[in-house]
């Protein structure tokens, strides 16, 4: 997690997403998935500026499939937001850096974005 | 307070980026405007994002993958001293120089402006749409097609790019239906080929989508004979559209001139717009060929042309 975000796997997902206090982003992406390679950076920067608020994770979907398959994802890049282990919150496709901040400025607070 | 660049290139496909290696290696420093990632055609890099094994680029026998293309191009623009801003022009105004290109609250002054901001793909236009976005319903194959194993889906559209899609969703699906609206295909001949010979695809002749089935997951695309007008249910679980393009000049309405289709109205043989200083290149003037090398030779054009401007007026 050099870049500030924590890798998901099947095994360890449940217990990431319930123990956090803070709500966890879940990047569901692929190898494959050219605008899901466009948005890790953005969420980098994400994680690393908002680390007090959020954390900021990700799960290959090829590789866990079984995650994708729980929360009926059947586009990625998706995002899932879980807050005290409950999904509260579900983006689809990739977005701009400004346009996911205000998408995510519910669990930030008085984002000027 | 605005920034001030020689050359502004809006948009980032094989156009603005080849417009963009050849502007930065006339020292022109180009500020290119990429676009804003999306899971549609309209993302920095372009359709070809959405793309697998592209085949017909020249110096690669192999084939290359589209996005990886598309990195290469930037890489090689960057190498010369393009800058990047990963965003989406939000307004232009070009009725003086230097122009002013408005991103959001930030303003971009330039001597002159490169337009390359290409097409993106059409939807059906349906209001299930944007419930069924992400749940069965997909702007991009290649990202996709891997959560519809052992599933019946459909591509609509005939043209080469339903075609490639089809096509690879068959490593995936059980079967695809492509979904056409008229009775032959648009496709090249070898893109033809390839669907016709492959076992999984089945042809939904003179046939629109008119409906979608399903409330939190698609279960069915509701077909309308184009002949008869008699509807049914295509039960499927995946649908991917694949009908067209239309040009991204929204920016340019009443400023530049365009054709009924929307696309900008170059001077023959040249990327002139009708206004000087203003260039266009790629997709977002080009309705006939459509093909990333055509696109990054207009971009090409466009720098060369660009550049032989900003000399004739700064003497």
């Amino acid at each position: 997690m050099a870049d500030g975000i924590v890798t998901l796997t099947t095994a360890t997902f449940d217990e990431t997403v319930a123990s956090s206090d803070k709500p966890v982003v879940v990047d569901l992406w692929a190898e494959w998935c050219g605008p899901c390679k466009m948005i890790a950076p953005i969420l980098g920067e994400i994680a690393g500026e908002q680390a007090e608020h959020l954390t900021i994770a990700k799960l290959n979907v090829d590789e866990n499939p079984e995650i994708a398959q729980k929360f009926s994802v059947m586009s990625i890049p998706t995002l899932l937001v879980f807050d005290k282990g409950q999904v509260t919150k579900r983006l689809v496709g990739a977005k701009g850096k400004p346009q996911l901040l205000q998408e995510l400025g519910e669990f930030l607070p008085n984002t000027s974005h | 307070m605005s920034e001030h660049h020689h050359v502004v290139i809006v948009g980032s496909g094989p156009a603005g980026l080849t417009a963009a290696i050849y502007s930065a290696r006339a020292n022109l420093a180009p500020l290119v405007i990429e676009g804003e990632p999306s899971s549609t055609s309209d993302q920095p890099g372009g359709q070809l994002m959405l793309t697998t094994e592209v085949e017909n680029f020249p110096g690669f026998p192999e084939g290359i993958m589209g996005p990886e293309l598309m990195m290469r191009f930037r890489e090689q623009a960057q190498r010369f001293g393009a800058t990047f801003l990963t965003e989406k022009v939000t307004a232009v105004d070009l009725s003086e120089r230097p122009f002013v290109l408005t991103v959001r609250d930030r303003q971009f002054t330039a001597d002159a402006v490169i337009v390359s901001t290409g097409a993106q793909s059409l939807m059906l236009g349906l209001e299930a749409e944007s419930r069924l976005l992400g749940h069965g319903l997909s702007t991009c194959a290649t990202c996709d097609g891997f959560f519809f194993r052992g599933q019946e889906i459909a591509v609509v559209g005939g043209g080469d790019s339903a075609v490639e899609e089809a096509t690879f969703l068959t490593k995936f699906a059980s079967k695809v239906t492509m979904i056409h609206r008229r009775d032959a295909l648009r496709a090249s001949k070898i893109m033809q080929d390839r669907a016709i010979s492959n076992p999984k695809i089945e042809m939904l002749w003179n046939h629109t989508v008119t409906d979608l089935v399903g409330d939190e997951q698609l279960a069915g695309a509701v077909v309308r004979d184009v002949n008869s007008g008699a509807e049914t249910t295509l039960p499927v679980t995946g649908l991917f559209v694949a009908i067209g393009h239309r040009p991204n000049t929204d920016l340019f309405k009443g400023v530049l001139d365009m054709d009924d289709a929307g696309y900008l109205v170059t001077r023959p043989g040249s990327s002139w717009t009708n206004i000087d200083g203003v260039f266009a290149c790629g997709d977002v003037q080009d309705h006939t060929y459509r093909q990333a090398i055509t696109a990054a030779g207009s971009g090409c054009m466009a720098a060369i042309d660009c550049e032989r401007w900003l000399e004739s007026v700064a003497h």
